[in-house]
């Protein structure tokens, strides 16, 4: 190549407008911290705007600050690859509620502490809205695309049904329109281990690490819905972590245990608890046919956008009933949807994975 | 026309007025739906079972749902499109009568093409061989064929007069050509039928 990879630049964006909240509060002083890669062109339709899942963030192709690892999505996002940064201007920006420089329970608040959990509580919408009003401060009209899997897809779908002239495409990823009981459950788990640490003291713990006890467990109930029971039986079985037998006692004998561990504690390096426990909170209230009288129709009914879902046939966090039934109801508002459930043994994760298929599909419908 | 299109498919193509919305159920790899939206501005649709037929028309930019014709034309809405088309695909159903009902539920018109099980070629194996026939156009033996509701012309004709359908064209292939309709029930390899109700 004789063009250098364009680098991704970070910067951070304070809304010049108070952002009004679902839950009826208003927020003042919003960051926006974002990165972009690639070069907006003349008329501003190049734009493509990726949300990231729960415990992502901007960082999507740039390396991290914090761990030093490639950008979530590096695999696919970049010059030449799927998501093509010589032909798209691609924005990520850090969700509302969020801890990677945008504004989220760890900000100071007006009398300069710590929001904490004076944080309001905040939806779906919530953050699609501050990042709208993000493409508002850059001048774009009208996005090439949205795309985003798991909470990413939950925000696609929230921009494409509440702000439909925004963008001519939505791809939506391992994602659901509502969470089920389950997934409620999953996350009330997390939180409840969150709470019960004592260094939570409330909300109130400061600028340390706090509960990160909690936030492990939490991390570490959360990585198992990510995995298929098929990927972590090939992956770990039943060996044992650097030993020959099983120690009758409860140091992790198991290698799926040291795993978990690892992951729930490398997680508390680079997260702020009670930024989980907004974030899960808003997944959980998340429900797009609620919000537009019941119907998911109804949420798609002044829709232009392209949409495209795609499923896994391992993910049984968000499993493909969740990407068909919204196909269905894309279908019944007349909207041009396609929808695929791809093979890929790696369950919820797939869709950072490495599945062909999907980098196929993801490139054919951005055209 | 598009010379790579298989026959049947062509004679739709071709039958198929230019900027109509149209559901293709079984649409395969899109082939027809790329000529038609490419050569008659059709807004296309499609239906496809298969993942990696799904996968690859989504990657020609086409807009197709993985699904199922037996279970899930009923999440279209009445009347929303021109056409429907079911290209040799209501053999492969479980119930052809009803994917045809729904397919004249959701489509104003339809079309309907499947390979003709009185062919003559047919009916000499089954006369002559006792065996179940394995023919350019039903190329799979019994026991691994999709093709599990065989039809003839005279079938299909009949079950579009006991349900009332408008029969508003007909037109029959042997090889790659068109045949009159004299003769077609054994001459016929496949047959395409156009309905309204």
């Amino acid at each position: 190549m004789p063009n250098a990879a364009p680098q991704p630049v970070n910067d951070t964006l304070v809304l010049p407008a108070p952002l009004p909240l679902d839950g009826g509060q208003v927020l003042d002083n919003v960051s926006v911290a974002y990165e972009t890669c690639g070069t907006l062109n003349p008329d501003r339709s190049n734009a493509v705007l990726l949300f990231h899942a729960l415990t992502m963030d901007q960082h999507v192709v740039g390396t991290h600050p914090k761990t030093g690892k490639p950008g979530w999505w590096a695999k696919s996002v970049g010059p030449g690859k799927v998501i093509d940064t010589d032909r798209y201007f691609v924005i990520c920006a850090n969700v509302l509620g969020g801890c990677m420089g945008s504004t989220g329970p760890a900000s100071l608040a007006p009398d300069a502490k710590p929001y904490g959990m004076r944080f309001p509580v905040i939806t779906i919408r919530d953050m699609v809205r501050a990042q709208v009003a993000l493409l508002d401060a850059l001048g774009i009209g009208q996005l090439h695309a949205v795309i985003g899997g798991s909470m990413g897809g939950m925000q696609a779908l929230s921009f494409a049904a509440n702000w439909p002239t925004r963008t001519r495409a939505a791809l939506v990823i391992a994602s659901t329109a509502r969470h089920s009981a389950q997934n409620i459950a999953f996350h009330e788990v997390g939180r409840q281990a969150i709470m019960a640490d004592p260094k939570w003291k409330g909300g109130d713990y400061g600028s340390g690490k706090g509960p990160e006890n909690g936030l492990a467990v939490a991390r570490m109930a959360a990585h198992i819905t990510y995995l298929s029971e098929e990927g972590m039986h090939e992956k770990f079985g039943r060996k044992l972590q650097d030993r020959a037998e099983k120690t009758f006692g409860f140091d992790a004998d198991f290698q799926v245990e040291s795993y978990l561990r690892h992951q729930g504690l490398s997680f508390t390096d680079r997260f702020d608890a009670n930024s989980y426990l907004y974030i899960t909170r808003a997944m959980d209230y998340f429900d797009l046919a609620e919000e537009h009288g019941g119907k998911l129709a109804s949420a798609f009914a002044a829709s232009k956008v392209r949409f495209c879902l795609i499923s896994f046939d391992t993910d049984w966090l968000y499993p493909t009933s969740e990407s068909r039934g919204i196909a269905h109801a894309l279908n019944a508002a007349g909207a041009p949807v396609s929808f695929v459930e791809l093979s890929a043994p790696f369950g919820h994760d797939s869709f950072l994975l490495d599945v062909p298929a999907q980098d196929r599909v993801i490139a054919g419908f951005l055209g | 026309m598009n010379g790579a299109l298989r026959p049947d498919l062509a004679l739709i193509a071709a039958h198929v007025q230019p900027g109509v919305r149209v559901l293709d159920v079984g649409c395969g790899d899109g082939a027809l739906m790329a000529v038609l939206r490419d050569t008659r501005q059709v807004d296309a649709r499609g239906l496809e079972l298969d993942q990696h037929n799904v996968a690859e028309c989504v990657a020609r930019g086409l807009s197709v749902i993985q699904g199922d014709a037996d279970v899930d034309l009923t999440y279209y809405p009445d009347a929303s499109f021109d056409y429907a088309i079911l290209s040799q695909t209501l053999q492969t159903t479980k119930r052809p009568d009803l994917v045809l009902g729904e397919l004249l539920r959701v489509g104003r018109k339809a079309f309907v093409s499947f390979p003709n099980f009185a062919h003559w070629r047919v009916r000499a194996s089954l006369l002559w061989g006792g065996r179940m026939p394995v023919t350019r156009l039903l190329p799979v033996a019994w026991y691994e064929t999709p093709n599990i509701h065989h039809v003839t012309v005279r079938d299909f004709r009949a079950l579009v007069a006991d349900n009332g359908y408008r029969l508003e064209g007909e037109w029959f292939l042997s090889g790659d050509r068109t045949i009159s309709p004299a003769a077609a029930a054994w001459r016929a390899e496949h047959a395409v039928f156009l309905l309204s109700r």
